[in-house]
């Protein structure tokens, strides 16, 4: 188990105060934050690369606070990889190991199975500077990996890959977890990588840890206006995607059925932006498109724009204008029918 | 109408009389050096080379300048990597510093050293004790080439460490390298070009030195100090080919040193 006691810190003009976290053994925790809130700092001080000003950390009831990070056994992966460019991939997935007690030959062991586990064996004579960003990532993670540590730090792993690469990569983690089940802490600024892969999240923002929780938690009772920007104001809905008529996929969530396109199967996440709804008082008829009725159960004034919660169930977040809106006279309790395309559904 | 627009913007006036006034400088570094190189004949150049006062002369130059090449290489590469990765009160003012021996007159360098050096004063009394003296001596000779040259040296490794992400020293720590390991296995292969460049610059600056050393040890003679007094004794005809063969080993030694250099950068 990792403990993080009243950590604080200061770097700069920039400071965090008072952390608290506690990541369970085998744990896939995601440190959830806008950019510049200090989650890479936060990373960086747990693993010993940045100082603090006060506080502990506690690895396997080990307090780690005033050790170097070379006695730590803590794995980290920079969000741009930072692999050693003078060094090829076999050399810098070795290179924690040669410090250490290991024959040649058990330090060969090790990097091979880390490369065939991550799938790079064929990238073992290769310089860097020749790696796409995937292949890249996957070195530095057997890079970390390769030290058995005991806690592996990732820093925003997928926000320097390209769309694809990174939606792969995502399940790859997720696999990858699964199977080392190494304590894990993830950082980033999207909210939908957190809710797909993190066991827990913990939202950090305004120098403190604003709330931690399972993600259903966090989407479902945001705690704060702040942690609520990052999930509120989004439709999040976790279901089973299935077959559907003509190639298509069906999302069902309770009773309600979508229609998405997705090649994954199973229980996942579905996200659709509130401002991709469209809102009118008639249904609207296509077959391409989601169109529902619902209850108009709240109503958010935000000036030029206006939220609306329309409860079908589950409960969608529609973003209008303020002319639309007028327009309609749309009035809490009133039906309204929801119109979204099929592609407006992103399944995670 | 188009290609004239390009071949009118191929040829500027602008660019015409930058590249006119570029060759000028190129010519004036270059005629000198390729005009005295010819005006020596093989047959004289071979006869100095077997006057043991020239090659000594030239050997104690290569010698003194790598030994003041080493001793600022052991004591310059560490303050390059502090400059380089850590912010300090009173940072610019060592960097000011290191920068001055480059613009003071060498002579006054010579005597500002021989103020500290010399055996009436402190460290010169100090030396003295365990056996070293500076005046009139090789080691007169090794510090006035430190201390013109050195500057060369720690403002390009710096530039190297600066290269070096520090990022990648921090993996390297989370690795389990100790910053000792850190530095030898990361940071110094990636900033060894511009650490091989600077020690030939630094080198290449010491074997050029006249004016401090003049001051400090005019005896035993370094090749430039030769120069000079030939050139005063005897005349142009005798100082010619210890001059040329000078010029000689240098271009040889520093253009193959340079190709090294400029390959490892490049890596």
């Amino acid at each position: 188990m990792i403990e993080i006691k009243n950590l604080s810190l200061s770097l700069g003009g920039f400071f965090l105060e008072d952390i608290n976290l506690e990541v369970k053994d085998g744990e896939y925790f995601i440190l959830l934050g806008p950019t510049g809130a200090g989650k890479t700092v936060l990373l960086e001080a747990i693993a010993g690369l940045c100082p603090i000003k006060s506080g502990q950390i506690k690895v396997n009831n080990r307090d780690v606070t005033l050790l170097g990070p070379e006695r730590r056994n803590i794995g980290f992966a920079y969000q741009d990889h930072m692999l050693f460019p003078h060094l090829t991939v076999a050399m810098n997935i070795c290179f924690g190991l040669k410090h250490r007690d290991e024959s040649k030959q058990e330090i060969e062991a090790t990097a091979s199975r880390l490369a065939e586990l991550l799938g790079i064996s064929h990238l073992m004579n290769r310089k860097p500077v020749t790696l796409s960003g995937g292949e890249s990532q996957k070195v530095a993670l057997a890079r970390a990996l390769a030290i058995e540590p005991e806690l592996l730090l990732l820093d925003e792993p997928l926000s320097a890959l390209d769309p694809e690469t990174r939606e792969a990569t995502q399940r790859e983690l997720r696999q990858l977890h699964d199977q080392l089940k190494v304590t894990t802490i993830h950082v980033t600024h999207d909210f939908e990588e957190a809710v797909a892969l993190g066991d827990r999240i913990a939202v950090l923002g305004n120098s403190h840890i604003i709330q931690t929780g399972t993600p259903q938690q966090i989407f479902r009772s945001p705690n704060s206006e702040f942690v609520a920007r990052f999930a509120l104001a989004r439709n999040i809905f976790e279901g089973d995607v299935q077959d559907g008529r003509s190639g298509q996929a069906t999302f069902s969530v309770g009773g309600t059925k979508l229609v998405v396109v997705t090649d994954l199967r199973g229980q996942l996440h579905a996200t659709i932006r509130p401002e991709d709804i469209l809102i009118s008082k008639e249904p609207l008829a296509s077959s391409a498109l989601n169109s529902l009725s619902g209850t108009i159960t709240h109503i958010a004034d935000k000036g030029s724009v206006i939220y609306l919660t329309v409860s079908v169930p589950p409960d969608f977040i529609c973003l209008i204008t303020r002319r639309s809106y007028e327009e309609m006279s749309l009035r809490e309790g009133m039906t309204v029918y929801i119109t979204f395309k099929a592609s407006a559904v992103h399944i995670f | 109408m188009r290609s004239l627009a390009g071949m009118h913007l191929g040829m500027s006036p602008m660019k015409l009389v930058f590249i006119l006034l570029g060759s000028l400088i190129v010519l004036f570094i270059f005629v000198p050096l390729f005009k005295m190189m010819f005006s020596s004949s093989p047959a004289s150049l071979l006869d100095t080379l077997r006057e043991g006062e020239v090659v000594a002369s030239i050997l104690l130059t290569l010698y003194t300048a790598l030994l003041a090449t080493v001793i600022g290489f052991l004591l310059g590469i560490p303050l390059a990597y502090l400059l380089a990765r850590h912010e300090f009160p009173g940072k610019r003012l060592v960097e000011g510093l290191i920068d001055l021996p480059i613009v003071v007159p060498h002579s006054a360098v010579g005597i500002a050293l021989l103020f500290v050096f010399g055996q009436h004063f402190f460290f010169g009394k100090v030396f003295h004790a365990v056996g070293i003296d500076f005046v009139g001596e090789v080691a007169g000779i090794v510090i006035a080439m430190l201390f013109v040259s050195v500057p060369f040296l720690i403002n390009s490794a710096k530039e190297g460490f600066k290269k070096v992400d520090v990022r990648l020293e921090k993996v390297a720590r989370s690795l389990g390298a100790s910053p000792w390991q850190s530095f030898r296995r990361v940071t110094l292969p990636l900033a060894r070009g511009s650490i091989l460049s600077g020690t030939v610059m630094m080198w290449a600056r010491g074997i050029s030195e006249f004016g401090a050393v003049l001051i400090l040890t005019y005896n035993p003679m370094i090749a430039p100090i030769l120069v000079y007094e030939r050139f005063e004794t005897f005349g142009l005809d005798y100082a010619l080919p210890v001059a040329v063969l000078l010029v000689l080993v240098c271009l040889v030694i520093f253009v193959t040193l340079r190709a090294i250099a400029r390959r490892w950068e490049a890596k």
